[in-house]
């Protein structure tokens, strides 16, 4: 238990101290735009099918179930489109695709960033005067704070999409029926808290992981492990973060 | 030097002298990648100095110790290759990171880089394209890239074939002279020892156990050195017949 939480401690604080580090001065702006450019894609274009796709799944499947709910009640049936977009903007697009994102993306740049440490790749890039902690992070994390919120904004779209192919082609309900409940009690609000919860969980995956990933020792045991480790932390931190979020935003 | 309570290296004095190539060698676990690593920053050491043309380099920060590293070049035991570039990318990456030449001066220099280490050709292949050997060639062309003062090797012949691993050396032995740089090489390889040891330090659990040049290995008299050396009856033979000889002239 005391050895427990004094790790988690030196975790804390080893961490601080990476992050401190990562987020100096670059040596050369262009080098980082160049790599920041090619985690923009790999993080973007890598991950728009999954997360379109698990999308239209969450939306079909929260039309329907709600459906199944609503039906002999006297709730009207059109509140199924208000319900699965205000369903998508709060939680299922931030939280969802950023625990789906935090099993892609950040085991993906933990197993990079270990696999660079054991192949002595992060070594040489030392010995040449790299601040690695920068030039392997910052770009990453800026990569990540820019085009994951903009997958949350597509996987907030799909979803309300995967609601409609999910209700009207089967009979559930009417086009202008679900249009009507898309369009009913919007709260602008509701996409600001979107945007932050996205900010945030996207921020914690990328800095979980690649701190797993750059601290990782030697043997592929420890490789799976740091992967895993970052998904496991990264999902619990995203869980909380979004009670705290929720609790701040909407209280 | 020690890792936890464990003293890995101790009472080391060394000089490492300019225009030479000085080998550290030793049994596995002799501590001869930790002096190693002590010498090129990546490990602190407990007590002591570390000089680098006279400047202590023990105790510089992250930032200073970064600049002192502009002077250092150093091939990996693996080579330590990044394998999503392309070999023109590996040895430019010190020059896009450091330098504000032209396309044209980047791309000469790469090539005259590597025509130096006689690999013409390969600019467009990954790493894994190409085989052991020229993956050295293209590690010690990275690592002179950006004309460094000293020069470290991490066992640069291990997992090469007999020939190979002379074509090595004589690379590493005739950049050496070329420049007037300081060369470390990490070896256990006896070849390397005879033919290219100017200046030779024989590490025993942590300590230095022998000093000299491959000159005065056949006739030194320290015994642990003779075991390690001429470990194999085939050596010991070899030795024995070129004493023999040697009595032989001078009589």
């Amino acid at each position: 238990m005391v050895t427990g939480v004094l790790q988690i401690f030196t975790d804390l604080g080893r961490w601080i101290l990476l992050m401190r580090q990562a987020l100096q001065r670059p040596e050369k702006w262009s080098m980082y735009w160049k790599e920041t450019v090619r985690q923009m894609y790999d993080i973007g274009i890598g991950s728009l099918i999954i997360v379109a796709l698990i999308s239209i799944f969450m939306g079909a499947v929260a039309a329907i179930q709600f459906a199944y709910q609503l039906s002999g009640q006297l709730i009207p049936i059109w509140y199924i489109g208000y319900i699965v977009r205000d369903l998508a903007i709060l939680e299922s697009a931030p939280t969802i695709t950023c625990l789906v994102l935090a099993g892609k993306v950040g085991s993906n740049m933990a197993a990079e960033l270990g696999g660079m440490r054991q192949k002595e790749h992060i070594d040489a890039m030392e010995i040449m005067g790299v601040n690695t902690a920068s030039y392997l992070i910052m770009p990453k994390l800026i990569a990540a704070v820019v085009v994951i919120p903009l997958l949350v904004y597509v996987s907030a779209f799909v979803a309300m999409i995967g609601g409609f192919l999910a209700s009207v082609p089967t009979g559930v309900m009417t086009a202008p029926e679900y249009t009507r409940g898309l369009l009913a009690f919007y709260e602008p609000y509701n996409v600001f808290i979107m945007t932050v919860k996205s900010v945030v969980f996207a921020f914690i995956l990328t800095a979980v992981s690649t701190y797993q990933g750059y601290f990782v020792k030697i043997g592929s045991i420890e490789l799976g492990k740091a992967s895993t480790q970052a998904v496991v932390a990264s999902n619990i931190l995203i869980l909380l973060a979004d009670y705290i979020i929720a609790l701040l935003l909407t209280a | 030097m020690s890792f936890g309570d464990t003293p890995i290296l101790r009472g080391i004095t060394a000089t490492f002298e300019r225009g030479k190539t000085n080998l550290i060698i030793g049994q596995s676990g002799a501590g001869k990648t930790v002096l190693l690593k002590l010498l090129v920053g990546l490990l602190e050491p407990v007590q002591g100095q570390i000089l680098y043309d006279g400047r202590d380099v023990t105790h510089l920060t992250q930032k200073e110790i970064r600049t002192v590293r502009m002077e250092v070049g150093m091939l990996f035991q693996g080579s330590a290759l990044f394998d999503f570039m392309t070999v023109e990318e590996n040895i430019r990456f010190p020059l896009d990171m450091f330098t504000n030449w032209t396309k044209k001066e980047k791309v000469d220099r790469v090539n005259y880089c590597l025509e130096r280490v006689n690999l013409e050709g390969v600019n467009d292949k990954f790493p894994s394209e190409v085989s052991g050997g020229m993956q050295k060639r293209v590690g010690i062309a990275r690592a002179i890239v950006l004309k460094p003062k000293f020069l470290f090797c991490d066992e640069p012949n291990s997992g090469l074939d007999p020939k190979t691993s002379i074509l090595i050396d004589d690379l590493i032995h005739s950049i050496t002279m070329e420049n007037n740089i300081t060369t470390v090489i990490n070896t256990h390889d006896m070849n390397s020892v005879m033919e290219i040891g100017e200046n030779i330090i024989l590490l025993n659990k942590g300590e230095i156990a022998w000093h000299g040049s491959a000159n005065d290995v056949l006739s030194s008299t320290n015994d642990y050195l003779q075991e390690f050396i001429f470990a194999s009856p085939f050596l010991q033979r070899l030795r024995q017949a070129a004493l023999d000889q040697e009595s032989k002239d001078k009589r």
